[in-house]
């Protein structure tokens, strides 16, 4: 225990010095200011209280950036320990390459908790400001906030092994990239486009479901959207998957990232420095 | 006494290529040994094998008296790698303190650690301004941890100045003497200074000779040779008193075997007054390594 909180130490500190920490704290209480402002005119019609309704929206949001940032954060890990040099000595003490890993999650999991929980406290202060019955939306806040954290871990995990993979820093960040337009941009497209091909056929009723529950950011959109009383303030993907029990999204949710670290860890056995 | 490390008939290969052939040898407690050979005799890879950063083919291998990589070896093993490198975001202390922390000893020794390979003053800087000395300072400063019983150094002086060097090798008497053994390699004989109990020199992966300075020296068996410079008008006179010399401008140079040294001297001095100067040259450690290094067909 004491080597992975050692290990998690010195990659918080290299965060806060390479300014991950501030970079990614500034994006997401950016990006939630300006939902804010851009969602503050639509309450009236909807019928649901102001912070619900910026929760729907912090959901689109942090299904493109809460990945984003974690794999920005983690495309590195390995293969930068790898091209310094650094990875064979680390090898030689008595730490296991789990431990390794699991103290860098520690850290970057922290620091994107840390931004998380600023950008989203950001956001329901500001509702909360202005609207009184936005008390109501806490709960549906306080979901997205852990299940962000869930995402980042599945992220940080997918990142990590990206880097195991590549073993050099360039192709670890082409492959995180390719990763996070392959699923969070891309997978949906997809499958957008095969629902319109299949016109309500077989593929509407039995796949969409269980490809929406594969793709952790899907998972993740659909717990959010079907646990919040905002629903109908959101289009798209979680419209069409109404039909699906909360449960299966949650299982998702949490399987994801235990999936992720585990994919990580036998891609990491598999480097020899 | 049980070996610290044990290397038995220790193959791998690569693809085709052999890069290490049935290596065997035996390091004792307190024993300072020296590897030698270009690059590419084996010597980072057969450091990696102890160190169990990579797996091996065939033969034995015990890093004391556990298997390589195993947890207690880990334990008992410090490395130091050649260019030794850290993250440039951390200072010096906080890299040390991790490496303590890693190895389960107190962190509040890593200033002391620091001091002791003469970096007090830099620790509290970030290793991103360090020179390629310094770092390898650091890199000495974490095998210092927890006493090892087998510290892995590979060309340990590449980046010291003369004055560093002596001191790193004045560290390393004290730590052979308090029962650590110590691994090292170089590219060069005179880089070991004779400074090491045994040297071993590996050729294209097969160790091709092994004992101190002055088994080598012996077993080389290399020629001495003498340059004899006669006094000017007597120079035709001294060249047919030695047929066998080669003539250079002024001066003669002749070779003979370690064994005939004396006899051959004696013959020059026999010359008296003809002769002006005389210099003799015992094998350099540079020809006793090319020696041994070409032997195995480089």
């Amino acid at each position: 225990m004491n080597r992975i909180t050692a290990t998690a130490g010195a990659e918080f500190r290299i965060a806060v010095r390479n300014r991950w920490v501030a970079i990614s704290i500034a994006m997401m209480a950016l990006f939630s200011l300006v939902l804010s402002a851009a969602g503050s005119s639509a309450t009236g019609t909807i019928g649901a209280d102001r912070l619900s309704v910026v929760v729907a929206s912090l959901t689109s949001l942090a299904v493109y950036l809460v990945p984003l940032v974690a794999l920005l954060m983690s495309f590195d890990a390995i293969a930068g320990e790898v091209e310094r040099g650094t990875l064979s000595l680390l090898l030689t003490y008595p730490v296991s390459r789990p431990e390794i890993l699991l103290g860098k999650l520690l850290a970057h999991l922290a620091i994107l908790t840390l931004a998380v929980a600023v950008g989203y406290g950001i956001a329901a202060v500001a509702a909360l400001a202005v609207d009184g019955e936005a008390i109501a939306g806490l709960p549906a806040l306080w979901r997205l906030l852990w299940s962000s954290v869930l995402l980042g871990a599945t992220f940080l995990g997918v990142g990590y092994a990206a880097s195991a993979l590549a073993r050099r820093p360039s192709g670890a960040a082409g492959l995180a990239i390719g990763v996070w337009l392959g699923l969070i941009v891309l997978y949906d497209l997809g499958l957008l486009a095969a629902i319109v091909a299949d016109n309500g056929g077989i593929f509407t009723t039995k796949v969409f479901p269980l490809a929406l529950l594969a793709n952790p950011a899907d998972a993740f959109r659909l717990y959010n959207l079907a646990a919040s009383q905002a629903t109908s303030a959101a289009a798209g993907v979680a419209g069409a998957a109404n039909t699906i029990p909360i449960w299966a999204s949650l299982t998702s949710i949490l399987l994801w990232p235990l999936a992720a670290i585990a994919l990580a860890t036998a891609a990491f056995r598999k480097v020899t420095p | 006494m049980t070996p610290t490390l044990t290397l038995q008939c220790l193959t791998k290969t690569y693809g085709s290529q052999r890069a290490l052939s049935e290596v065997s040898l035996t390091v004792a407690p307190g024993e300072r040994v020296a590897l030698l050979g270009h690059n590419g005799a084996g010597k980072s890879t057969m450091m990696k094998i102890i160190l169990g950063l990579i797996p091996y083919d065939s033969g034995e291998l015990l890093v004391t008296g556990a298997a390589p990589g195993s947890p207690a070896a880990r334990r008992q093993v410090a490395y130091l790698p050649e260019n030794a490198a850290f993250h440039p975001a951390l200072t010096g202390l906080e890299q040390i303190r991790h490496y303590l922390a890693l190895r389960g000893e107190n962190s509040a020794l890593g200033i002391g650690l620091l001091e002791r390979v003469g970096l007090g003053p830099a620790a509290k800087r970030r290793i991103g301004t360090y020179s390629k000395g310094m770092r390898q300072r650091v890199g000495l400063a974490q095998a210092l941890i927890g006493k090892p019983q087998l510290l892995v150094l590979d060309e340990p002086t590449g980046g010291l100045d003369p004055v560093s060097r002596r001191d790193f090798y004045e560290l390393l008497d004290g730590l052979a003497a308090e029962g650590a053994s110590i691994l090292l390699s170089s590219h060069a004989l005179t880089e070991v200074e004779a400074r090491t109990d045994r040297i071993l020199i590996l050729s294209g992966g097969v160790l091709v000779a092994e004992g101190s300075l002055g088994d080598l020296r012996r077993s080389a068996a290399l020629p001495v040779s003498f340059q004899v410079t006669p006094q000017r008008e007597a120079l035709a006179e001294v060249a047919l008193a030695l047929p066998e010399a080669t003539a250079t401008g002024e001066t003669l140079t002749l070779s003979c075997d370690q064994n005939d040294k004396l006899r051959l001297l004696a013959r020059i001095t026999e010359l008296g007054s003809k002769v002006a100067d005389i210099d003799v040259h015992p094998p350099s450690l540079e020809d006793i390594y090319s020696h041994f290094s070409k032997r195995a067909g480089q």
